[in-house]
């Protein structure tokens, strides 16, 4: 297709172009995460020489384990996987018949409902910070998950992408469902959820990696060092630990997100567009 | 009849849950934040009406001055990074016909990093010693910088992380925008003589304009809501050089216990960002009709 520059022409400067920007992308984004990974594995004492030796010396892969054991990151990795899947499922289970109804059931009122959710994407979200924050004490669910699963089951964005999603289901697959006398929810759980796999996905990945990098409400809802995610407790963690160990427990705690990335990278890229911001 | 009223039943049945998720945790703290403002409230005594008082604890409060333009710094300094730069880079981007997958990758990859992780990873390159950065500044024969200790380069720093963390998604959301541009709009610029950068300024920008502004405005009004950075690598210092807008907000509150303080200083932040964001739905509505 053609683009700005006529594809075959200025050979030469094209090549160019090509091998900067794969050395500067690559020196950017790559050699920085490379550089963690290796330097978690380099003694304490060779970490602080400077100028930084670029391969380690004496190798010491232990650390990871070592970090595990100090950090005890498996007691915070069990924590956020407890947030980021209680998301996932509350923000689904909630969200997806609301959507549901919104989009096939046009309720009385249904405009002025979706309205009022969408009014609270506009809300920034620091400006809410102190009365929510209030709002899960008064509750008393200080340092219990299920604040954070009700808390994220409020996405405005979520039910808005599901609601357009069902919008476009072809009506006659439906109705020929409700000639057959299938009840609403048989209906949603049978017909619509099945037909719905990309946008499920698209929002279940939202869900998780969102829940996953989130800081500032697990910081304000955990003051219980015991239920930290890893975010927080790391941290908290990080003035005073030494610096090889850290560095493999960041490392650690990034495995899973990226790896998320590596394997469902279509789905994630998808999603980027999914949102109103289509040219 | 009987079928609509079957529906709404169904309906709200279906609706009820989401109903009492967006009411206590969206539109009830809506209502509440505007009330707080104007009351004293800590965890001890009941909440008392104030009226203005927290408003003029706040202007009398030398960070406050302080908070507002280092906030303005930030956001000013990530758009001069994170505005500019990803766009020019969706264009090369689009430009290049290999290694398409890799380029993707690679700019997405840090988006995934927990911002916490990111920015400790980073604090520790920053380290004026042995840290990346000046190391490979000194391998070049270049001097190093101070970085996150000194009050001169402290903010930009951390604009650097905060770019470099995030660059990925609107570059990506760019590249999507370049790619549905037609081709013969090129063709026919060429024939009329336009060199690349006229090409550039007459096709690429005209034709990307309504991403563009949309990504502007949802950067303002996310920098200027910036805190993970500042709390993680800087605490808001070196002599208060980092405190932004939230990170004060966040110290009245959970430091000194003065939600009503905090509220109010929330107030003065929707006061600008609505701006932005009434900004923003005139932008996209206009699009929609």
């Amino acid at each position: 297709m053609r683009t700005l520059i006529a594809p075959g022409r200025h050979r030469a400067g094209y090549h160019i172009a090509l091998a900067v920007t794969t050395v500067v992308l690559t020196a950017v984004f790559v050699v920085p995460l490379v550089w963690v990974v290796l330097s978690a594995m380099k003694p304490a004492v060779e970490l602080a020489r400077v100028p930084p030796t670029i391969l380690p010396e004496t190798w010491t892969p232990a650390t990871y384990a070592e970090a595990w054991d100090l950090m005890d990151l498996g007691r915070y990795f069990l924590n956020t996987i407890v947030v980021a899947v209680g998301v996932w499922a509350v923000q689904l289970a909630v969200d997806v018949p609301a959507a549901y109804a919104l989009s096939r059931l046009k309720p009385v009122l249904g405009k002025g409902i979706l309205g009022m959710m969408l009014l609270t994407l506009m809300m920034p979200a620091a400006v809410l910070l102190v009365p929510t924050y209030l709002t899960i004490a008064d509750l008393g669910l200080l340092n219990n998950p299920l604040a954070l699963w009700l808390l994220g089951a409020a996405n405005a964005f979520t039910v808005f992408l599901l609601k357009r999603f069902f919008d476009q289901l072809p009506a006659e697959v439906l109705e020929a469902a409700r000639i057959d006398g299938a009840g609403q929810f048989t209906m949603l759980w049978r017909i619509v959820l099945p037909l719905s796999r990309p946008i499920l996905a698209v929002v279940s990945i939202f869900a998780v990696v969102a829940a996953w990098k989130d800081f500032i409400w697990p910081l304000l809802v955990f003051s219980d060092p015991a239920r930290q995610t890893l975010s927080v407790a790391l941290q908290r963690f990080a003035p005073d630990t030494p610096v090889n160990l850290l560095l493999a427990g960041l490392v650690l705690s990034s495995v899973p997100m990226i790896g998320l990335f590596l394997v469902f990278q279509r789905h994630v890229l998808a999603g980027l567009t999914a949102g109103s911001v289509k040219g | 009849m009987r079928r609509r009223v079957a529906e709404n039943l169904a309906a709200y049945g279906f609706l009820s849950a989401a109903l009492i998720c967006f009411a206590v945790f969206s539109w009830y703290p809506i209502a509440r934040g505007a009330v707080l403002g104007f009351q004293q409230v800590d965890f001890v005594t009941d909440p008392v009406w104030v009226g203005w008082e927290n408003f003029e604890r706040l202007f009398a409060d030398p960070l406050f001055a302080t908070a507002w333009r280092n906030t303005l710094l930030f956001t000013a300094l990530a758009l001069v990074f994170g505005f500019v730069v990803p766009f020019l880079l969706a264009v090369v981007l689009n430009e290049l016909r290999h290694f398409k997958a890799y380029f993707r990758l690679v700019v997405y990859l840090p988006v995934m990093l927990p911002p916490v992780v990111a920015a400790l990873i980073w604090k520790w390159m920053y380290d004026p010693g042995p840290g990346l950065l000046n190391s490979a500044l000194r391998g070049l024969g270049l001097e190093g910088a101070a970085w996150l200790d000194s009050a001169d380069t402290s903010m930009l720093s951390l604009v650097i992380v905060a770019t470099w963390a995030n660059l990925g998604t609107a570059t990506l959301i760019y590249l999507a925008a370049l790619q549905s541009i037609p081709g013969d709009l090129y063709e026919a610029a060429e024939l009329d003589g336009a060199g690349v950068l006229r090409r550039l300024w007459h096709v690429t920008v005209p034709q990307t304009r309504f991403v563009l502004l949309v990504l502007l405005l949802l950067q303002i009004v996310a920098t200027m809501q910036v805190f993970t950075e500042p709390y993680v690598m800087t605490g808001g210092g070196p002599e208060d050089s980092t405190v932004t807008v939230l990170l004060l907000l966040y110290r009245y509150a959970f430091y000194y216990n003065d939600f009503g303080t905090a509220s109010a200083l929330s107030l003065l932040l929707l006061l600008v960002l609505g701006a932005f964001t009434a900004l923003y739905l005139r932008v996209t509505r206009k699009a929609d009709a």
